[in-house]
């Protein structure tokens, strides 16, 4: 009796938290149908926020800045941390510990503090390459602000996911397997591509994931380091600090079912790999 | 200057002339862009067309008819009439403009700063000087906003909008209409004022409520604004910006100072709101549009600028945003309702009570900068119980340590 | 190929360049004059703001335990959930954090507003309106909720290791439920509640949104602070740096606090 007291509790609870986890998102999906630009009060069904919101450049820039920003920070801080993983891996204990503790930094330190620190780098960047244009007949681009410190700040804070994701694999896996190829006639980029990559796959996939939904969904990092460009999020900070319109719930419920057909996709693929290794 | 003057007189004339005889004529002066926005004919606005252009424009929010509700979309019209793109963003208080742009975090061609930070920023050059050859139009800028103290020469900034501070309140939430700034400080509506959200508006206000004027002359005088601005915290329930037309609107609360133009929009939202130039007197602002320096396509910009001066264009924009233009052909041309609103067009009488913001040496800017932050720090009642309970946190977490610890020794020791 | 150093050097360069020297750069802002002389001024003149440094951290603090206390049975009821279950409950756990936190935000404020709709629900009992939007409870409420996943994922992770035998030998010997957590769940959770205390304190102490959007601008936090001073009103480079500063020594202090309780595997499990 007092068993089943306490299971009830549990439901009880449980429901509690998921409805607080999701009442916002209800509310937001529930008022991007709402006729009047009211967000309390509901007063007829329409569709209207959802076609200004396809004609809004605005938000179709920034969407598209925001895709292109993380696909490419995503693919150049896989690379670039996997071979960094595999570089540390072959390391003494000593410097491997150095360069992870530094790494740690943009995991740890909040975001705010990467943002700034990075803003100041440039600053301090374009003040240096104005002074050697103006004094050494240097002929660099002087705005390095926009897609270049874009790109840079997001492969920075992508960076260590990467390392972090791909060096427990590569201290897990077993050397022997490298060092047979290599018995077996292989030179050390065969071993490596055939034999090594595929282990790693794994690893380098979820952080190429990673990097993916962290740069689409940084703000903070952005906000200190975009210049005149906009990323979605900023476009949505630069929405919500006016009057508000509805789009900004429209766009939240197309975001929010897109993120959910994903994961749904996802794992109907996965359950149906695993039955078919099952049978 | 006499030459300008003269030739904008032979224009209006041949407008003018042009208007009364032969209106047919007339129509072949402008390009007809889209229904509501046709330009002069008499500039090449095609000039830019394929080279490819993207013009960084960096405004107000809610500054600029863009299409929204069912306005005209200015901008659109612009890229479609000379091929040059626009990328527009916005920024919500001089400040952060300026801080945007003196990082160099930043390569705007247009921005739209307020009177005291023109000045500011033609001192710091920070403004690349106009070409008025690219902008014709500038000559229908009316004679009173033309030559004012920021920007004597009128060789950086074109007036763009202009306008006056006042209170917007809510009539259903107010006992009595106010009349004074003093409201904003009374303990009656504690939680329902809302105020600027950035330090020279601010600053201004407290000073007009003090009889001072709102252009501090020592940092003594900063300290005693700041002071009255720390009094007021306890009544404030929010520092916003463009944030109060979803309060005010929304009936969030019951007072606010705001801009003349946007309490105009405000009021047509939501009719319970009215908007009053409380009788200590306040701040006139002229916002103009300015070209920052080291703008790449300072041509271009310059050929904003003039697009943004045409007159369908204002008309178009003061429509929307409600803020007063300083071209009389757009006035003419506006609806009766703004024409003539007490709020946008005052008389004179309330006019005489303003000041302008001046721009202030560094050393009081610095001063009013951090007295911002301090007030916005400061916390009356916080203190009190914030430090205590903090403390008895920090205990707790020590003792969770050594209960950890103990236990662990406890382990240990079997 | 496996052996050779070099090929972490393009990242050696990278993180010198993108990750360390920002952070001296950083330091070196927080010593010196906007002239660029040395000075001590900046991280003396950060007592005036003492205050809002102890409200960022009380209510970060607050936050934490909050989240600690909810998420806690979430992570064991999930944990002790059938396998294909638990990855279907997972899921609703995370989802919401793929949407865009200032969305997210941005719907409390509608929820909480003064109009708003829990304030309108309240008026039909009959009650209310009851001020919630621009306090200091909303900012808490506002951190609780965008990292609540922070913390029960770092607990589920590792409640899900804790054997159900360890549980049912303590009720057999007769514990309690109250022993049971304190005993037996609490000390072998460890590892995941010291990381989901850094997951969750880091981001709240830092936050500038949350203050902004839910507490009206006039319960100033660091974050809203170090803003202030780089893209905000005051501009003040040197300060902000100095803040920043302080800031990132507290969050070391408070990581290096929670990484004695952690062990070795703290961040590294979870990610």
């Amino acid at each position: 009796m007092k068993k089943a007291h306490f299971r009830a509790l549990q439901r009880v609870f449980l429901v509690f938290i998921f409805s607080f986890m999701y009442l916002p998102i209800a509310v937001m999906a529930v008022f991007s149908f709402n006729e009047s630009k009211s967000r309390t009060l509901f007063t007829g069904f329409t569709l209207d926020w959802y076609k200004s919101l396809f004609s809004n450049e605005m938000i179709l820039n920034a969407l598209w800045l925001s895709l292109v920003v993380a696909l490419v920070s995503a693919v150049a801080a896989t690379v670039m941390g996997t071979l960094a993983a595999i570089g540390i891996n072959a390391m003494g204990k000593g410097s491997q510990a150095v360069i992870n503790n530094i790494s740690y930094m943009p995991v740890v330190n909040p975001e705010i503090i990467t943002g700034v620190s990075l803003m100041l780098l440039f600053v301090v960047a374009k003040n240096g390459i104005g002074w050697a244009n103006a004094h050494l007949g240097w002929q660099l681009p002087e705005n390095i602000f926009g897609l270049p410190t874009l790109l840079i700040a997001h492969i920075s804070f992508c960076l260590p996911y990467v390392i972090f994701n791909v060096a427990p694999k590569l201290r897990q896996m077993d050397v022997r397997m490298y060092e047979a190829a290599l018995d077996l006639g292989c030179n050390p980029r065969q071993a490596f591509f055939k034999v090594v990559l595929p282990e790693l796959t794994p690893a380098i996939l979820s952080a190429f994931l990673i990097c993916l939904t962290y740069s689409i969904d940084d703000f903070i990092i952005s906000y200190f380091t975009c210049g005149t460009l906009q990323t979605l999020p900023i476009a949505i900070y630069s929405m919500t600090r006016k009057k508000v319109s509805p789009e900004i719930n429209a766009l939240s419920t197309i975001m929010f079912l897109v993120i959910l057909s994903i994961i749904l996709i996802s794992n109907y693929l996965d359950s149906r790999q695993k039955g078919a290794e099952r049978r | 200057m006499n030459l300008k003057k003269l030739l904008a007189l032979a224009l209006c004339a041949a407008l003018c002339a042009g208007l009364l005889a032969l209106p047919a004529a007339a129509e072949g002066d402008t390009i007809q862009v889209t229904e509501d926005i046709s330009v002069s004919a008499d500039y090449d606005w095609e000039r830019f067309r394929g080279a490819g252009i993207t013009l960084n424009v960096y405004n107000w929010g809610l500054y600029i008819s863009d299409g929204s509700d069912d306005s005209v979309d200015v901008l659109a019209a612009f890229e479609e009439l000379t091929g040059i793109e626009v990328n527009y963003t916005t920024f919500d208080t001089n400040e952060s403009l300026y801080a945007k742009l003196k990082s160099g975090g930043a390569d705007y061609d247009v921005v739209v700063p307020s009177d005291y930070m023109i000045g500011k920023m033609i001192a710091e050059g920070m403004l690349e000087p106009l070409d008025y050859s690219n902008i014709p139009n500038a000559a229908d800028i009316g004679e009173s906003y033309r030559g004012l103290d920021f920007d004597p020469e009128d060789a950086y900034s074109v007036p763009y909008t202009w306008g006056m501070v006042g209170l917007v309140y809510n009539t259903t939430m107010v006992e009595e209409a106010p009349t004074s700034w003093s409201a904003l400080w009374d303990e009656r509506y504690a939680g329902s004022v809302l105020m600027f959200n950035n330090s020279r508006d601010a600053f201004a206000i407290a000073a007009k409520k003090l009889g001072m004027s709102l252009n501090p002359s020592s940092t003594a005088d900063i300290d005693r604004i700041a002071q009255e601005l720390k009094a007021q915290k306890s009544v404030v329930q929010a520092y916003v910006m463009d944030e109060i037309f979803d309060k005010m609107e929304g009936g969030e609360a019951a007072l606010a100072p705001y801009y003349a133009g946007d309490a105009i929009t405000m009021i047509s939202e939501n009719p319970d709101l009215a908007f009053v130039f409380p009788s200590e007197g306040t701040n006139y602002f002229v916002d103009s549009l300015c070209i920052p320096a080291g703008s790449k396509n300072k041509e271009a910009a310059e050929m904003f600028i003039n697009y943004m001066c045409e007159r369908d264009v204002g008309v178009a924009n003061c429509d929307f945003i409600g803020y007063s233009t300083p071209i009389q052909t757009v006035w003419e041309q506006l609806d009766d309702e703004l024409k003539y609103s007490e709020i946008a067009y005052p008389s004179a009488e309330v006019l005489a009570n303003t000041e302008v913001f001046n721009v202030l040496p560094d050393e009081l800017n610095a001063a009013m900068d951090k007295a911002w932050s301090d007030m916005k720090s400061y916390d009356e009642n916080g203190n009190g119980w914030l430090i205590p309970v903090f403390l008895v946190l920090a205990l707790a977490v020590v003792v969770l340590l050594f209960w950890r610890r103990s236990v662990k020794k406890k382990r240990d020791d079997y | 190929m496996l052996k050779n150093k070099r090929l972490a050097s393009p990242y050696l360069v990278w993180m010198a360049a993108f990750i360390a020297a920002p952070l001296l750069i950083v330091v070196y802002f927080a010593f010196t004059t906007r002239a660029g002389r040395f000075t001590l001024d900046n991280l003396t003149g950060l007592g005036e703001y003492t205050a809002v440094f102890a409200r960022s951290l009380l209510l970060a603090a607050v936050a934490t335990v909050i989240c600690l206390l909810l998420a806690f049975p979430v992570g064991y009821y999930l944990s002790r959930l059938r396998a294909s279950k638990q990855h279907i409950m997972l899921m609703l756990v995370m989802l919401p954090m793929w949407m865009n936190f200032l969305l997210r935000t941005y719907a409390w404020m509608s929820l909480l507003e003064n109009n708003g709709i829990i304030n309108r629900l309240l008026g039909l009992v009959g009650l209310g309106p009851v001020p919630m939007i621009n306090t200091s409870g909303a900012v808490v409420l506002g951190m609780v909720y965008n990292y609540l996943p922070y913390m029960i994922l770092p607990l589920y992770t590792v409640m899900v290791k804790i054997d159900q035998s360890v549980i049912e030998a303590a009720e057999d010997l007769g514990a309690n439920l109250f022993q049971v957590v304190a005993n037996v769940l609490v000390p072998l959770s460890v590892p995941g509640i010291s990381t989901g205390i850094t997951m969750v304190f880091v981001p709240s102490v830092s936050t500038f949104i949350i203050s902004r959007m839910l507490g009206g601008g006039s319960n100033l936090l660091v974050g809203d602070l170090i803003e202030l001073q780089f893209l905000g009103n005051s501009y003040n480079y040197n300060l902000g740096s100095a803040m920043s500063l302080v800031l990132m020594v507290i969050v070391l202090l408070c990581m290096s606090l929670t990484n004695t309780f952690a062990g070795e595997d703290g961040l590294e499990g979870v990610m």
